[in-house]
């Protein structure tokens, strides 16, 4: 019972393949499980894999500037949809089904770091130009077309998306709505996706590279103090968890946990990570968009500094 | 400089997106019209399905356990406490049930095959009682299974005595008769309700 476990135990695996029969011994190789997906979502690979086929198609487009193709912002973009894509179509996904600080850590990968990632390289131009020329006036007549311009102008409300950002987050950590996300794969996967898609929108609204006056939704002052006060809903949801006794999310124990882990701890470590990085990301976000601030007031003052100094002093309304 | 494109617009929308968060939160938290002592589950996780293997080395399918009320549950025969307990307690709610726990099928999931061959696992199951079958299956059948109902499980590096321990759920997934999942158990002794909740899947008809 004892000597020839390891052996008896690769022994059914081989007789019995599952999905792909030919594919047995790669799909064997640890390191292939680990990256292939633990419930495989189609969509998520198509958007993903779209992403990137677009964005590298468009990145040598002539029409794209030349400081929209810098490789600083090819190398965040790729990263941060590599992060997204990992957490939700890699094992780790199994992993953060069933521990619940790696569930709070796919949602930072998801709802922050992957997020910033792709909206810090500004991708958008890259995309657009990497899409077919027969495609164009299509995909230009839906991004134009009233219904999503409204359903997009509306959630790009800046109090709609700071709510949303923070509401997000509160929503799908209310201990039933948890409960039926961990149970359910439809509620699941909904859950992953908004924190994905809501991270993207919020994000962009708040590192969009241009100024007020060049067209973004709020200026630099504005975006950094709502950056801040995103922070506070935050801690107070993440040090109410790590600082909670009793455990909020019972279905981790249900459902069986990955290894030997205290619940407290488990708990603890979660309400850590949403507590601790998350904030982190506002800081350093807030400080990108101060030297983007800096710089753009200083493009601005340049030219007036000539003027001003041909034709006297005037006085520009700091924007 | 100006916070928003129209002030008044944004401020709404905000006020109705809180207002239709609150109406979730208020649907999802209040119980359900007929309330079980378990939780209710139903909507959540799929049809009872599955490919294993019974105690008596056979191929089972969840076909064969349509009309029964089936309580589902992952563990294995080498458990010190988890397993026996929750199996006691389940025996426990059948008895007190009477001659409608026929109705009833206990499917006791060993996730550790290398073990719990047929004949031990047929042995153990019995002697919860006559209504306990053991399953179990290679480890791709058990993985199918774990995750169709999203639990997991984990077998440790055996020891200098081939002794290892399994992570397993502690999760009892009730079926009603249709095979849909209806309730989350968690035995924990003669007041837990279980008996109760069976009675009323059981004496449910089909809608």
């Amino acid at each position: 019972m004892t000597g020839g476990l390891p052996l008896a135990s690769r022994e059914p695996r081989r007789d019995c393949p599952t999905l792909v029969g030919f594919a047995v011994p790669v799909l064997e190789d640890p390191l292939v499980r680990w990256l292939l997906p633990w419930e495989p979502s189609p969509v998520i690979i198509l958007l993903c894999a779209a992403g990137v086929a677009l964005y590298a198609r468009g990145s040598n487009h002539p029409r794209v500037p030349a400081a929209a193709r810098s490789g600083w912002r090819a190398v965040s973009f790729y990263l941060g949809l590599a992060l997204i894509y990992a957490a939700l179509q890699t094992r780790f996904d199994y992993l953060a089904q069933h521990m619940f600080w790696i569930h709070r850590l796919q949602h930072l990968v998801l709802h922050h770091i992957g997020p910033v990632l792709v909206c810090l390289a500004a991708p958008w131009q890259s995309i657009a130009a990497g899409v077919p020329v027969q495609w164009q006036a299509g995909a230009r007549r839906i991004v134009g077309s009233r219904p999503v311009r409204l359903a997009y102008d509306t959630l790009q409300q800046p109090l709609v998306a700071f709510v949303l950002f923070n509401g997000l987050i509160y929503f799908w950590l209310w201990p039933s709505i948890h409960f039926r996300a961990m149970l359910s794969l439809r509620e699941y996967e909904c859950m992953n996706w908004s924190m994905a898609a809501d991270g993207l929108l919020f994000w962009w609204l708040m590192l969009d590279p241009r100024s007020r006056e060049q067209g973004a939704r709020m200026a630099f002052g504005i975006r950094i103090v709502v950056v801040l006060l995103a922070m506070g809903p935050q801690l107070a949801i993440g040090a109410y968890l790590s600082l909670h006794r009793g455990t909020l999310y019972d279905v981790y124990a249900v459902c069986g946990r990955l290894w030997p882990i205290v619940p407290a701890t488990d708990q603890e470590i979660g309400g850590l990570i949403t507590w601790i990085p998350a904030s982190m990301m506002s800081v350093v976000v807030g400080l990108v968009l101060w030297q983007r601030w800096i710089r753009n007031d200083d493009r601005v003052r340049a030219p007036l500094g000539r003027a001003a100094a041909a034709s006297g002093p005037i006085e520009r309304p700091l924007s | 400089m100006k916070l928003l494109n129209s002030p008044r617009l944004g401020r709404r929308l905000a006020l109705f997106m809180i207002a239709l968060g609150a109406n979730c939160l208020i649907a999802c938290t209040q119980p359900a019209a007929n309330h079980f002592h378990a939780r209710d589950i139903t909507g959540l996780l799929p049809d009872l399905q599955f490919q294993l293997t019974s105690g008596s080395g056979r191929a089972m399918a969840a076909s064969e356990l349509r009309g029964k009320t089936t309580l589902l549950y992952f563990g294995y025969t080498h458990c010190p406490d988890a397993c026996p307990m929750t199996l006691t307690y389940i025996d426990d709610a059948l008895k007190r049930l009477g001659a409608e726990a026929s109705a009833v099928r206990v499917l006791f999931v060993s996730v550790d095959p290398r073990r719990d061959t047929p004949q031990v696992l047929q042995r153990y199951a019995s002697s919860f009682g006559p209504q306990v079958v053991g399953l179990t299956g290679t480890d791709d059948q058990l993985t199918a299974v774990t995750k169709r109902y999203r639990v997991a499980y984990r077998r440790e590096t055996p020891d200098a005595n081939g002794d290892y321990a399994v992570y397993h759920s502690s999760a009892v997934f009730v079926f009603d008769r249709d095979g849909r999942a209806r309730l989350l158990a968690a035995p924990s002794g003669p007041d837990d309700g279980l008996a109760d909740d069976l009675r009323a899947l059981i004496g449910r008809h089909p809608q």
